[in-house]
Order: C-alpha cells, then sequence, then structure tokens
C-alpha cells in the first residue's frame, strides 16, 4: 500500500507531468510565473484544491448521477477555488492582488477536472487526495522552475533578492524583457518539455505522419 | 431513511435532484461561511493597504512602522473637486471614490476634450489628506489616475505646502509591462519627481514627462521629467493624468486657492 501510494504521489512528477506530458493547465502557467513568490502561492493554491476536490468527489463517488457528473464536480471545485481566493484575499493580500483573476480561474484550470474525472470518480478516498497532491505538485515543478528562470533574467532576482544587480540601478545585468511577457513561458515550457522527453524516451509520442522513403525501380 | 435514499438508482430523476439540492446547500454553507468569516481581516488589510501607501507617499514608511499610529498625524478632508472648497457633504470615513466616480449622482461624465486622462467618469468629491507636523501642514497628498498603456493607473501624488512642488508620487495600482511600463514603481524614478514644480511663474501648468532624457540647458528643466525607456505610451500616461487631474478640471481650483492662502 505505501508503495502504492508513493506512486500516487510521486508519479506525476515527472513521468507523468500534468503540464509536460498532459499538456494541460497551460494558461496559468504563462500567467502568474513572472515572479517566483506568486507562482509559490498559485503552486499551493491549485495543489489544495486538487486534493480537496478528488477527495470530495472521491467521497462521493458511488452516489453522483451519471448525467450530472460534471456539473457536480464542477460546483465542488468552484466553491473550494472561491474559499482559497477568500483565503489569500485574507492572509496574503498582497499576493493576492497580484494573482487577481489567476486564482478564480483555478476553477477553469483543465488539471483539476481532468484529476476529478479520471481518478477520483473510480478510487477511494485516500489514493484520490495523494493523486490530488502528486498532480498539484507536478505542476508545482514546472511553475516553479519557469517561474525562477523568468524571475532571474528577466528582474535579475529570485524571490526578491539581488541576484544580478540591474543596470537601471547601478548594476551590471541589462535584464530580457522578454521574459517578463507571456511568450516566453511558453518557449521555456517548450523547452522543458524537450528535454524531459530526452531523459524520459518513452513519453515521446509516435509522429502523426512519416516521410516514406520512396524507391524508385526506373532508371532516370 | 437516509439508507432509503441512498439505496435509489443514482440515474433516476429523484435521486439526480436531491443530489444536486443536497450538493448546492453543503457547497453554499461553505462559500458563505468562508466569505462572511474572512470579511473583517479583508476589509482590515485593504484600508490598511490604503494607508500604507499614503504613508509610503508621504515617505513616512519605514521597515517596521506602526501603520496605524503613524496615520494619526495624517488629516483626511474631502475637497469638491468643481469649487476646490472643502466639504462636509459626504463622510469622510467612508467615502469611496472609486466606488464614487461609477455613480451618476456622485460623478460627472467628461467630454472627449476634457478627457486628457481616459478616465470616463470623474467623482464630484475627492478625499485628499494633509501631513501634519506640530499643526502645520508639511504635505499635500492628493489622489490621482489615469490610463497608461493597458491599465487604469491609481497613484497618489504628494505636495510640498505651496501647491506647486512635487515632493513624491507613486502608484499603488497599476497593471504596465513589467520591467517596461511597470517601472513606474521603480524608485530611482519617483526619486526624480521630487523638487519639480507643477506650475510657473505666471502660473501656467508646465508639468511634463518628456520622451527620453531631458535636456540639462533647458529653461523648463525644472518642470520636467525623463520618460521611462521602452514605455512611451506609459510615460504619456503619466503626462496625461498629471495634466488633468493638476489642471483646471481636476485640483487647480483647490491647488488655487491653497497657493493663495499662502501668499
Amino acid at each position: 500500500m505505501a508503495g502504492e501510494a508513493k506512486k500516487v504521489v510521486l508519479d506525476p512528477l515527472f513521468d507523468n507531468n500534468p503540464i509536460a506530458l498532459q499538456v494541460l493547465g497551460i494558461c496559468s502557467a504563462l500567467a502568474v510565473t513572472t515572479k517566483l513568490s506568486t507562482a509559490l502561492i498559485m503552486c499551493v493554491a491549485l495543489t489544495a484544491v486538487t486534493a480537496c476536490s478528488n477527495a470530495s468527489i472521491s467521497m462521493i463517488r458511488n452516489h453522483v448521477p451519471t448525467n450530472i457528473r460534471i456539473i457536480v464536480q464542477m460546483t465542488i471545485i468552484a466553491s473550494l477555488v472561491i474559499v482559497v481566493d477568500q483565503v489569500l484575499k485574507a492572509y496574503a493580500f498582497q499576493t493576492s492582488k497580484e494573482l487577481s483573476v489567476f486564482v478564480g480561474l483555478i476553477i477553469t484550470n483543465c488539471i483539476v477536472l481532468g484529476r476529478a474525472e479520471a481518478f477520483a470518480m473510480k478510487n477511494p478516498v485516500g489514493p484520490s487526495f495523494l493523486d490530488g497532491i502528486g498532480n498539484g505538485l507536478g505542476y508545482s515543478v514546472i511553475l516553479i522552475a519557469v517561474g525562477t528562470i523568468r524571475e532571474l533574467f528577466g528582474s535579475g532576482t529570485i524571490l526578491g533578492y539581488v541576484i544580478m544587480p540591474l543596470q537601471s540601478n547601478g548594476g551590471w545585468y541589462v535584464p530580457n524583457g522578454m521574459m517578463l511577457l507571456p511568450p516566453s513561458a511558453f518557449f521555456i515550457i517548450g523547452l522543458l518539455i524537450w528535454g524531459l522527453r530526452t531523459w524520459k524516451t518513452a513519453q515521446m509520442e509516435k509522429p502523426e505522419y512519416q516521410i516514406h522513403q520512396v524507391h524508385r525501380t526506373e532508371v532516370m | 431513511m437516509l439508507k432509503k435514499l441512498l439505496a435509489l438508482k443514482n440515474d433516476s430523476t429523484q435521486k439526480t435532484l436531491l443530489v444536486a439540492i443536497f450538493l448546492c446547500l453543503v457547497c453554499s454553507i461553505i462559500v458563505s461561511a468562508a466569505a462572511v468569516g474572512l470579511k473583517p481581516i479583508q476589509e482590515k488589510n485593504k484600508t490598511a493597504d490604503i494607508k500604507k501607501n499614503i504613508l509610503d507617499v508621504a515617505g513616512l514608511l519605514q521597515e517596521n512602522t506602526d501603520i496605524d499610529a503613524e496615520f494619526k498625524n495624517i488629516e483626511p478632508r474631502i475637497v469638491d473637486i468643481e469649487t476646490g472648497n472643502f466639504s462636509d457633504d459626504v463622510d469622510v470615513q467612508v467615502y469611496n471614490q472609486r466606488k464614487a466616480a461609477k455613480d451618476p449622482v456622485l460623478s460627472q461624465s467628461l467630454t472627449a476634450d476634457e478627457d486628457i486622462a481616459k478616465i470616463k467618469r470623474r467623482a464630484n468629491y475627492a478625499t485628499v489628506y494633509f501631513v501634519k507636523e506640530q499643526e502645520q501642514t508639511r504635505l499635500i497628498i492628493l489622489p490621482v489616475h489615469g490610463y497608461g498603456l493597458w491599465s487604469t493607473m491609481y497613484g497618489f501624488i504628494a505636495l510640498e505646502p505651496d501647491a506647486n512642488t512635487i515632493f513624491s508620487l507613486k502608484f499603488y495600482e497599476h497593471g504596465e509591462t513589467p520591467g517596461l511600463g511597470g517601472e513606474i514603481d521603480n524608485p530611482t524614478w519617483r526619486d526624480i519627481w521630487q523638487g519639480k514644480k507643477i506650475f510657473n511663474d505666471t502660473n501656467e501648468f508646465k508639468l511634463e514627462v518628456v520622451r527620453g532624457k531631458t535636456d540639462p540647458s533647458s529653461a523648463d528643466l525644472p518642470y520636467q521629467i525623463d520618460g521611462l525607456a521602452g514605455a512611451t505610451l506609459t510615460s504619456k500616461g503619466v503626462s496625461n493624468l498629471m495634466q488633468y487631474w493638476l489642471g483646471i478640471n481636476g485640483f487647480g481650483p483647490f491647488l488655487n486657492k491653497l497657493q493663495k492662502e499662502n501668499s
């Protein structure tokens, strides 16, 4: 059982990463990663929501009518997201101001609904909760990586501590403005996926089309 | 009873309705409990945040400042923007200028000519803050806002008692590009504002954020501020909102009165 639980939590980190392999939840990964601190809060919020929604959906899984199951899942997820948003506004006011609508948009994050539908509807409460944590952590790994790279090269800091003093403040580093704009996260996530699939070759997809060699027999 | 209900077939109409109603009830209780229970803390955060920004623009904010204690030296007053007179028509403790700007009774719409800051509507009253030091006014803090490149920028500007010299400027809410327009938060750039004048000797509005660097030999240097590199439109937005809020349709009449009182 312990081995099973460990697998449920650790699998989504690299082997079955929600962002890198399933390519879910990309939108918020672009929006909240300009600074590592906002990315971290977002990770905690998403992990909490996924874990709790998985647990509560799993709790009632045997009594959910099939034709309204998506609505039931969304209602639970939406309620949890509102609670998280309210808690952030009360206890992490500055960060919640920076995250603005993106906390609310956790509702539409495909990872949460995806795990509810794919895992929590079929498994007991304990493993579902752990699966939520695992997938939240998988999301976090990518967000933290992207957030670190973007903050370091975009503002020369990590978590607000100056690593490379900016030229505009009398230092030497000329920041890469591109890193502060959303498209840079696309490039970084793309490179991360490339790296991950080179490391774990099982994740490589088969090409949908293949150019076949045409063997010409006739002599030109 | 409960057993019987749970034993119903999952896809029967009864059970579908039951599950839906029960779920909505539980969820709404949780959501409202969180919203109501956390409201006092959230309100406290909001007012503390505004106070913090006012103290910041007044140069009174240090690492461990007691915000409420320090705020005792700051006196909020309501000003009727059109006449420039103090007013008691609205309660200074509860008045919210941003809400009022959306209320047709408490605000007026601006014509295209007037609306240089692109704010569409302007509240009739504004809350200004007087920073006192031994009963003497040390600074006057005015709320300003206007459109930049992507977003409306909200801030405070602090003036010396002569109502002409700028002490400091601080935007507390904006959505400009980080690293470019977002540099309106940069302390180095904010420091340039200190000591700049708004009006010239003949009381003409002169303050301007120029494009690029200011020319040190220019006669207008006391009124000019370096533009932000790579953020021409944000700089222009700041320039425009200053022109609006410190001009005749903004706090112009109020500033005129203060200047007359001084001279």
